[in-house]
């Protein structure tokens, strides 16, 4: 389904919570598609299942997923994601960083906002 | 659940182990860790019977675990220091768990066994120090623990071997919530599988947590400035602090948001902010007092 890294500085708990995340928003696993039991996926991964029971349970608090008792756990149609005002802080963060090394490297602004412009619209299809 | 409170144990008037608290919840995979010395063995034979406190209480669901057969048969521990009769070889070894146990799996056995490429024929003194560990593994596996103790378990496992055994440690947890207690020098393996973490320093607990929650509240950070402001590490709880050259770095347990927040209102020119790896808040933790160690680590 998708590998961890064990030597990154990442939990692995992160790491599952951005792997599923990614899956889910690219389609790969499509809105009410079943994601894997909480057992399944901590055999296949070698991980402990409390970690991931606490990741489906972040997904789900960020309305990616829900859960229906006794059926399992389900992708989300992605209207009903509800963003998470830190994980947007911590990614502008992550961005301010890139384009200061960008400039570090000689670019001008406008080369800059061109990159950036650029890379959106490679995401055009996306909702 | 696993709840030790206020266990005292000295051995010939040397104080092994000081008012020391465990609670490790059911279903929870629990990393057991501490310098050489410090006591984890002691308190390993404590929760398994082989011990019994001074002071104190060791408690398995409620019930005293000291001369407790009830207790005992739901538990599984491999110690350290294996122990195998001197004849007996890996099938000999399981009729005699088969016999101590209730919930002995008599077809796990003979699965793990070709699994792992046993000879179950061969004198368990004639297997090299990592077989027999194996073998132990099995027979403990077996006879399917509700509560799986593990001294130093991976120590001296070649690498295949180490992944079947933590695939084999996972599966228990998922399917039938086994709690596993684990003492381990490898850190960065225990914080790849544990969800809980106790530091064990001098007999005491020092600090016993969830391994994320202690992760995200302790941050390595480097910060420059081109114009140093008048003390821009104000509000921030400093544990370590040295400059290198106009490079600051610091140890702060803080949030990572806070740390964010206090640190871009001075505006740096360089500032990078880490997770702090468990082996470094071991390390940190327990080097503490000791500048000269923390020196070479940070």
């Amino acid at each position: 389904m998708f590998q961890l890294d064990l030597k990154s500085r990442k939990s692995i708990y992160e790491q599952v919570v951005d792997n599923l995340k990614e899956l889910i928003i690219t389609g790969v696993i499509p809105p009410e598609d079943k994601l894997p039991s909480v057992r399944e996926l901590s055999k296949a991964l070698t991980v402990n299942p409390n970690t991931i029971q606490k990741a489906y349970r972040a997904l789900e608090f960020q309305g990616y997923i829900y859960t229906v008792t006794g059926l399992g756990t389900f992708a989300n149609a992605p209207q009903n994601k509800r963003v998470d005002e830190g994980m947007v802080q911590s990614i502008k963060e992550k961005l301010r960083q890139e384009i200061k090394e960008l400039l570090y490297l000689g670019m001008s602004h406008e080369d800059v906002h061109k990159i950036l412009e650029d890379l959106m619209a490679e995401r055009g299809g996306w909702r | 659940m696993i709840k030790i409170t206020g266990v005292d144990k000295s051995f010939d008037g040397f104080k092994a182990l000081t008012y020391l608290d465990l609670n490790v919840k059911k279903g929870s995979i629990y990393g057991l860790v501490g310098v050489n010395g410090a006591g984890k063995t002691t308190i390993i034979k404590h929760l398994t019977g082989v011990l019994k406190p001074d002071y104190g209480q060791i408690l398995i669901d409620e019930e005293s675990v000291y001369e407790n057969i009830r207790v005992k048969e739901k538990m599984g521990y491999i110690p350290d220091d294996l122990y195998f009769f001197a004849t007996y070889n890996l099938k000999e070894m399981s009729r005699f768990y088969r016999a101590l146990y209730p919930n002995w799996d008599q077809s796990r056995f003979e699965h793990m066994i070709q699994q792992f490429s046993l000879d179950p024929q061969r004198k368990l003194s004639r297997f090299s120090k990592g077989m027999q560990k194996q073998a132990a593994f099995i027979l403990t596996m077996s006879s399917k623990p509700e509560y799986l103790i593990l001294d130093e378990p991976i120590d001296g496992l070649d690498p295949i071997i180490r992944k079947l055994v933590w695939k084999y440690i996972v599966e228990d947890v998922a399917e039938r919530e086994m709690t596993v207690l684990v003492s381990s020098h490898n850190l960065r393996e225990l914080e790849g599988i544990c969800d809980s973490i106790g530091i064990i320093s001098n007999g005491s607990m020092l600090l016993e947590r969830d391994l994320d929650e202690l992760k995200a509240d302790v941050h390595k950070i480097q910060v420059a400035y081109l114009a140093r402001p008048e003390n821009p590490y104000a509000g921030l709880n400093v544990l370590h602090k040295e400059t290198r050259g106009t490079v600051d770095l610091l140890i702060v347990r803080n949030r990572k948001e806070v740390v964010e927040e206090i640190i871009n209102e001075s505006n740096p020119a360089i500032f990078d902010i880490l997770p702090l790896s468990l082996e470094e808040i071991f390390i940190y933790e327990l080097g503490g007092e000791n500048n000269e160690i923390t020196d070479i680590i940070f």
